[in-house]
């Protein structure tokens, strides 16, 4: 692949033939604003807010979709161009609502951003305003088209990173309007609820169902025994809402900041997680003895499961009966806990903090519902958690660390890992190897790529190992599956990129560079912890011992493990 | 896989969707067979109905919004039942000048019915459109493939009982 040269505010700048202008600036360190583009989308060119002037037509160029030509001179900022910028958005203010006091993405809204950063003082122009209703029916996501500035990106993660399809553009010219097929609500569609349109929406025109009043209430509640449980990822992700580096481990903080809440008692999911590997790991097992088809395939992810349910019916009986760790941990909220505190579980509100926003629809599922009672009462997402403390007035970079509660609470290194891609299939395979021969199993340090594939060796059996992040990579994995062509034995799925540190509820802005330096987080954590295993967690042991008896026995299968149901495909 | 429980629906919908899978069977099922599709389709319901919409999105291997997007796009398809007769009424600059709006407001009162919408007995679907290209019958209608131009709104009663 060839180079070309040209010169961008004077300076020159070698690149690659197929690079675009805006790579190019970048690669000087020259910021052009971008809506519509995204680094990990094709490109668009709708919104033209990154255009840039050329310096011998006098041209305006949108840089995110031209390529480089060799001896292109380009200005960046020139008065012609800034002026062009502000008109451009200017006219998407027009007929916006701008009510960003009341806006849940006020302070990360890259539109408010851009029209700080372009010096907008007034909107000029009074644009006819949409009028399209609010979709917030959930069970997770909350959609306001009247906010959406078309910029395609939901479109394009659905589609491109996701697979589902589930929105597009739909109409045309001013009626133009991004939604699902005949305006159904996402509980009607075949939407995976993985909030990944979220992340990826410029402005507030998705966002996740906000449960944080509901959560406030169960607090005030005096006859409510609130229970907070933190999914693994959240430890190193919610620094971020305070100001602290990516990737930066919280878990002290977090504990205290919840405790400062008014929650009566801090757990970890962590735990559950550990509970988790004990019932699937012992699962696996006993499908490689050849009780049941293989591959063995995760089910922790609710997204992944969604999208099972709705695109691989014939695949459902390969998926783990195991709950996920926050199903399993507000079941034994309501049992063991419950029993052991001398409470009426009636009287126990279980809150999940989840990278999560499909981790509301698990929630609901009428699955994991005990006589018709939800197990999970309220899933807030990192998003929202933050929010809270932000209302309590809670400095949360200055608490002091505190620990999580005991009997729930303790959790071990292969469950910290849980929160990024290929977590699930180490941590299993720690306790599934040293089930099997006795021996550790050596580190496995995969990567954060979308597909991975290993073989690991158990004793003298060599495991297949596919583990795959955003659903488009899963389908991959899985049509090999399908056609009989893959050999897996082991299969771990995750909706989101990078699993859940790419969550659709963790901070914004968000980046592949910032959720790699969330799983480094958690990978810290894992190497630091004094147990690694998730059969060697003291509190699991006693669990089993005080209450479940055997993996895989009678009561846990009742408690801990579910179904899944065929869902239409659109 | 069909959700559906009830055995009589169940056969009712395979009934209306026989016409479809004969349209469908004539295709390779490819994405770029989508619009001749829609088109046909619409042609033998006269309108393109949800569940027409989904069985054509499973069989090109589509999601459902996609197909959506597409229908919506063109202002050719339709997503509720059509009237036997159409009736485009001209709003272009002729007919504006010469009182087109007045023979709007007399369909609609003829009819009941507002712009874009049908009838209840599905006879009648209104429709007001920028030009048809017969200025010089200014204000002019067109029911289906007929043309009435010079219009005063007292015309149009006995107009349209040709057509019932």
């Amino acid at each position: 692949m060839g180079t070309v040269s040209i010169i961008i505010d004077g300076q020159q700048v070698e690149v690659e033939q197929e690079a675009t202008l805006l790579e190019a600036a970048s690669k000087l360190g020259i910021e052009i604003p971008t809506l519509c583009y995204h680094p990990d989308l094709t490109l668009h060119g709708s919104c033209r807010v990154c255009v840039v002037e050329n310096e011998e037509t006098g041209d305006l160029l949108a840089s995110c979709v031209t390529p480089v030509t060799d001896g292109m001179k380009i200005l960046t900022h020139t008065a012609k161009v800034r002026s062009a910028r502000r008109i451009n958005v200017e006219l998407l203010l027009a007929n916006h609502p701008n009510d960003c006091l009341g806006c849940d993405r006020n302070g990360t809204c890259e539109l408010q951003d851009i029209a700080f950063d372009l010096g907008i003082t007034e909107i000029r122009f009074a644009g006819e305003m949409k009028d399209y209703p609010v979709d917030d029916t959930g069970p997770a996501l909350k959609k306001e088209p009247n906010k959406c500035i078309l910029c395609g990106r939901c479109v394009r993660v659905c589609e491109e990173i996701q697979g589902v399809f589930a929105l597009d553009f739909t109409d045309r010219g001013f009626q133009s309007v991004i939604t699902t097929a005949f305006d159904h609500s996402h509980a009607e569609v075949n939407c995976a609820n993985c909030g990944q349109c979220a992340t990826v929406c410029p402005t507030g025109a998705i966002t996740e169902l906000r449960y944080r009043e509901k959560v406030w209430q169960a607090i005030e509640d005096e006859s409510k025994h609130v229970i907070v449980q933190t999914a693994p990822s959240i430890q190193s992700a919610i620094g971020e809402e305070f100001g602290l580096e990516p990737g930066t481990v919280a878990t002290g903080k977090l504990a205290a900041a919840l405790r400062r809440l008014g929650f009566d008692k801090v757990f970890s999911t962590d735990f559950a997680a550990d509970l988790t590997i004990m019932e699937e790991g012992n699962e696996f097992i006993k499908k490689l003895k050849g009780d049941k088809e293989l591959p063995h395939i995760t089910s922790c992810c609710p997204g992944w499961v969604k999208f099972c349910e709705h695109n691989y019916h014939d695949l459902l009986d390969n998926l783990s009966t195991a709950k996920s760790p926050m199903s399993m941990f507000s079941s034994i909220t309501k049992s063991y806990y419950a029993e052991k505190m001398g409470l009426d579980p009636e009287d126990i509100y279980t809150v999940a903090v989840m990278p999560c926003t499909a981790k509301k629809f698990e929630m609901e599922r009428e699955e994991l519902k005990e006589n018709r009672v939800q197990s999970t009462d309220g899933v807030l997402t990192t998003r929202e958690l933050a929010r809270m403390i932000k209302e309590m007035g809670v400095d949360f970079v200055s608490l002091e660390e505190e620990e999580y509660d005991q009997m729930l609470g303790t959790s071990t290194g292969a469950a910290t890992i849980f929160g990024a891609t290929g977590g699930v299939t180490e941590a299993a395979l720690r306790t599934v190897k040293e089930k099997i021969t006795g021996e550790p199993l050596d580190r496995l340090d995969l990567g954060f790529e979308g597909i991975n594939e290993e073989t690991v060796k158990i004793g003298d059996r060599n495991i297949k190992v596919a583990i795959a992040n955003g659903l488009a990579n899963a389908t991959e994995i899985l049509e090999g599956v399908r056609a009989g062509k893959s050999e897996y034995d082991f299969i771990e799925i995750m909706a989101c990129p990078m699993g859940c540190v790419g969550g659709g509820g963790q901070p914004l802005p968000t980046s592949t560079e910032i959720k790699c330096k969330r799983a480094e987080g958690l990978k810290s954590i894992d190497k630091s912890e004094a147990i690694r295993k998730s059969h060697e967690n003291p509190e699991v042991k006693k669990l089993y011992n005080d209450y479940l008896g055997e993996p895989l026995s009678g009561y846990s299968h009742h408690l801990l493990h579910t179904d899944y149901q065929p869902r239409d495909r659109n | 896989m069909d959700c559906c429980t009830c055995n009589e629906s169940d056969k009712s919908r395979q009934e209306y969707l026989a016409p479809l899978q004969t349209i469908l069977d004539g295709y390779e099922g490819k994405e770029k067979d989508l619009i001749p599709i829609l088109q046909e389709s619409q042609e033998e319901y006269g309108y393109l109905a949800e569940e027409v919409l989904k069985e054509i999105a499973s069989n090109l291997d589509l999601s459902f919004g996609q197909v959506y997007g597409v229908v919506t796009f063109y202002s050719q398809f339709h997503l509720e039942p059509r009237g036997e007769n159409v009736i485009r009424i001209c709003m272009g600059t002729a007919c504006h000048v010469k009182g087109g709006d007045k023979i709007l407001d007399k369909l609609k009162e003829e009819l009941e019915i507002d712009d874009g919408e049908t009838t209840d007995d599905l006879k009648f679907t209104l429709e007001a459109v920028a030009c048809i290209g017969a200025c010089g019958l200014a204000p002019v209608i067109m029911i289906n493939d007929n043309t009435h131009g010079r219009l005063v709104p007292k015309d149009i009663p006995e107009i349209l009982t040709q057509y019932e």
